[in-house]
């Protein structure tokens, strides 16, 4: 073979990946070896220097709400923990309250009656084109902060709703079921929720539950025609046939899209800051403002909400094994 | 609960066309076919009244909407040097004019090989809601009666150009009719120059940008850089040489795995320690890289979605022609697989759009941020329903339209539709 029929090496089909990837990671290490040069070199002139000692002294300002005791004279660590575990409560909570709804939603969309169809597709496109954020004011600013004194409070049975929070009965001293009772104008229960809490669940719900409605459409619809009639001539009632017949099959197709609505829940639960209410990333912005430590502050916080992501996921793909039809 | 409206819980069925029922019969149908469902029905509407009536009791009656006609050029433009909005005014005008053109434009040329229309379907119900929306809007803000001349008069110049291009469009010669996206990009370009100034005019820094007009810049500043982004990671990720495909991972899972607020935490507290002194932007471009930047890593997941949804036949095939890697992604893979992304990417778009109120929390007068220093004002203190409301339906009606606008470019990029 000659000389002038051979490739050039730079064209050559085992050299070429190699210098595409040459070329892309030497860019790739440059730039982060530049942005890590400086921060290091600007941390190090501001006295920011990477440490995790600050973690331990005193944190100065206190939480509204906490699930474990704490006072300002505790550290930030402590803090911190205590934002994580309103945040956890929140998107626990938040978690049921949109699958439910959604769920009902997104069944609503099958209904025979036609205005519960076009309420929930009405419901679904209003949601969904609004910023939550906005919605989230809305709720606190706009609802919950409107509403009447302890005195005058909306009371339904077992219910008290006023402008210091949400009273609901629950189980108190051993398992006995304990409604809401005004003392010296002051309401009292075994359950409150504060007025922050309350309006940010209801705006992550409602929000939420907007997504999930459309994924458990998707997955109904994603169900041949030929089962429901089936189910049907057989003899099944509406009921009996959703339980044993669609939503089996309709699973398969909702819970990967549960999953992705899941963590946007979780991710979202941060705006939390917008209302007052003490999530992990309010307190994170707090701690910042008293000790300035940004970078550390961050790296938590990353590290927290991928954590939080990561369990839902693993949890999800766990439903999601549970839910898939073994076909033999 | 919506499992009680028992029986017919099959997917509503089109009716055949024979059995064509009177609008009483089709009531009974949709609202009365059985007690239960009568039931739920008269509770529904009985509701529905009551909000309706309430609300429109509190619109006309209680709201004080001078909270919203005192600070209108507040919330368009925020704190914008009122001596240089001649330079907004500029670029609305042109802006109107490049879209009455670009639409009479685009009807007097039909395209033979393309079936659906494009957005707006119907021209004259359009142009109706347009000139309603035009002629009513600026009376209902009590804008002062020059300002309220000035919106008449662009609009008239829209719906002037889009009936002299509609009806001589054909005039003009399909060649330079290519040219006409070009005018779009160029627009773009055009506008930045007038708002942020240079080239002659006087700068105005972004801190002094507010309102809508941050807003809109904000998200199409993102959605405009995103997209490449988008494209260049998804390739990356599918990419078979390791070092690509695991630093698009890594690039799309950091961004997908944190909320946009700590992100945003990270631009405005981190970055400047990271850039060399005096390259660090302003607050206001740093937000906007930080938004570009997480725009793209979600595009990027959408597009892949369109990649794999390309069958491997059409790359072998587009290889096996003599077509090099980079053409047959340009000219075969990637047309098919963007199309697919299409519904996808609109909708990133639009959560971009709303995403963008999160500069509010970070001290920018976006247009929340805007809207909560007004509610801050004393004189306009407790007014928080009539902004919020406000402000929703100004973001609804741009997501809408989005929306919709995507559905339509969906219908006509669809080659099942096409005559050919």
């Amino acid at each position: 073979m000659s000389d002038i029929q051979r490739v050039p090496w730079w064209r050559d089909r085992r050299v070429v990946p190699w210098l595409v990837q040459g070329a892309v990671g030497v860019a790739i290490l440059v730039v982060i070896a530049l942005l890590l040069g400086n921060l290091v070199r600007n941390l190090t002139a501001a006295g920011l220097l990477l440490t995790w000692r600050w973690l331990g002294q005193p944190a100065s300002f206190d939480v509204a709400e906490s699930l474990i005791p704490f006072d300002a004279s505790m550290p930030y660590w402590r803090v911190l923990v205590v934002g994580l575990v309103n945040s956890l409560r929140a998107i626990v909570v938040g978690l049921v309250g949109a699958t439910v709804l959604g769920t009902a939603v997104g069944m609503a969309a099958f209904s025979g009656n036609g205005l519960l169809r076009r309420l929930a597709r009405v419901y679904v496109e209003v949601i969904r084109n609004i910023p939550l954020l906005l919605q989230l004011l809305f709720w606190y600013f706009v609802v919950f902060l409107a509403l009447p004194n302890s005195t005058a409070a909306l009371q339904w049975p077992g219910v008290v709703l006023s402008k210091s929070g949400l009273y609901l009965a629950w189980f108190a001293d051993g398992f006995q079921w304990q409604g809401p009772t005004l003392v010296n104008d002051v309401w009292r229960a075994p359950l409150r929720l504060s007025v922050e809490f309350s309006a940010l669940i209801t705006g992550l719900i409602t929000y939420t539950g907007a997504f999930v409605a459309e994924v458990v459409r998707g997955g109904i619809a994603a169900v041949p025609r030929g089962q429901w009639e089936a189910a049907t001539s057989l003899g099944l009632h509406w009921s009996a046939t959703m339980r044993t017949v669609v939503l089996p099959q309709a699973l398969r197709v909702i819970v990967p899209g549960l999953n992705s609505q899941y963590i946007s829940l979780a991710k979202n639960s941060a705006l939390a800051v917008a209302v007052g209410y003490a999530d992990l990333y309010s307190v994170s912005e707090t701690t910042l403002n008293q000790t300035g430590r940004a970078l550390e502050v961050f790296l938590l916080l990353l590290g927290a909400y991928l954590l939080i992501d990561l369990v839902i996921s693993v949890l999800m793909n766990g439903v999601n094994q549970l839910v898939q039809i073994r076909e033999r | 609960m919506t499992t009680s409206s028992s029986p017919p819980l099959l997917p509503p069925r089109p009716a055949p066309p024979s059995a064509r029922r009177s609008w009483r019969g089709a009531l009974r149908q949709e609202l009365f076919a059985t007690p239960l469902d009568g039931v739920i029905s008269v509770l529904l509407l009985a509701a529905l009244l009551a909000a309706g009536v309430g609300f429109w009791h509190w619109a006309f009656r209680q709201a004080q909407w001078a909270v919203i006609q005192a600070n209108t050029t507040l919330f368009a433009v925020g704190r914008y040097p009122l001596l240089q909005q001649w330079r907004l005014w500029l670029l609305v005008t042109l802006a109107a004019a490049t879209i009455g053109a670009s639409w009479g434009l685009l009807r007097s040329h039909p395209r033979a090989d393309r079936s659906g229309t494009l957005w707006p379907i119907n021209d004259l119900v359009a142009i109706a809601v347009l000139a309603f929306v035009a002629a009513w809007l600026p009376v209902a803000l009590k804008l002062p009666v020059p300002l309220q001349l000035r919106w008449w008069a662009i609009t008239a110049l829209l719906l002037v150009l889009r009936g002299v291009s509609g009806q001589w469009g054909q005039l003009v010669p399909r060649r330079l009719l290519r040219f006409l996206p070009l005018l779009w990009p160029a627009l773009y370009l055009f506008g930045m120059v007038l708002i942020a100034g240079g080239l002659g005019v006087p700068r105005v820094p972004p801190s002094e940008w507010g309102g809508l007009l941050l807003t809109l810049l904000m998200a199409s500043f993102a959605i405009l850089l995103s997209f490449p982004i988008g494209i260049v990671v998804a390739l990356g990720r599918r990419s078979t040489l390791p070092l690509l495909r695991w630093s698009s991972v890594l690039y799309i899972e950091f961004i997908r795995g944190a909320p946009l607020i700590t992100l945003l935490f990270l631009g405005q507290n981190i970055l400047g320690y990271m850039l060399p002194g005096g390259w660090a932007p302003d607050r206001v471009w740093r937000a906007a890289w930080v938004l570009t930047f997480f725009c793209g890593a979600y595009l990027a997941e959408a597009v892949r979605a369109g990649l794999a949804a390309v069958p491997v036949g059409q790359l072998e095939a587009a290889r096996s022609l003599g077509l090099s890697v980079p053409q047959a992604l340009r000219h075969v893979v990637l047309p098919q697989a963007l199309r697919i992304a299409l519904p996808a990417t609109v909708g990133q778009f639009i959560s971009l759009l709303q995403d963008t109120t999160l500069l509010s929390l970070i001290g920018l007068l976006d247009l929340l941020g805007t809207a909560r220093t007004v509610m801050a004002n004393p004189e306009f203190l407790g007014k928080n329903a009539e902004v919020y409301l406000t402000l929703a339906v100004l973001f609804w009606c741009c997501c809408a339209a989005l929306g919709l606008g995507s559905r339509a470019l969906e219908r006509r990029l669809d080659p099942s539709h096409s005559p050919t």
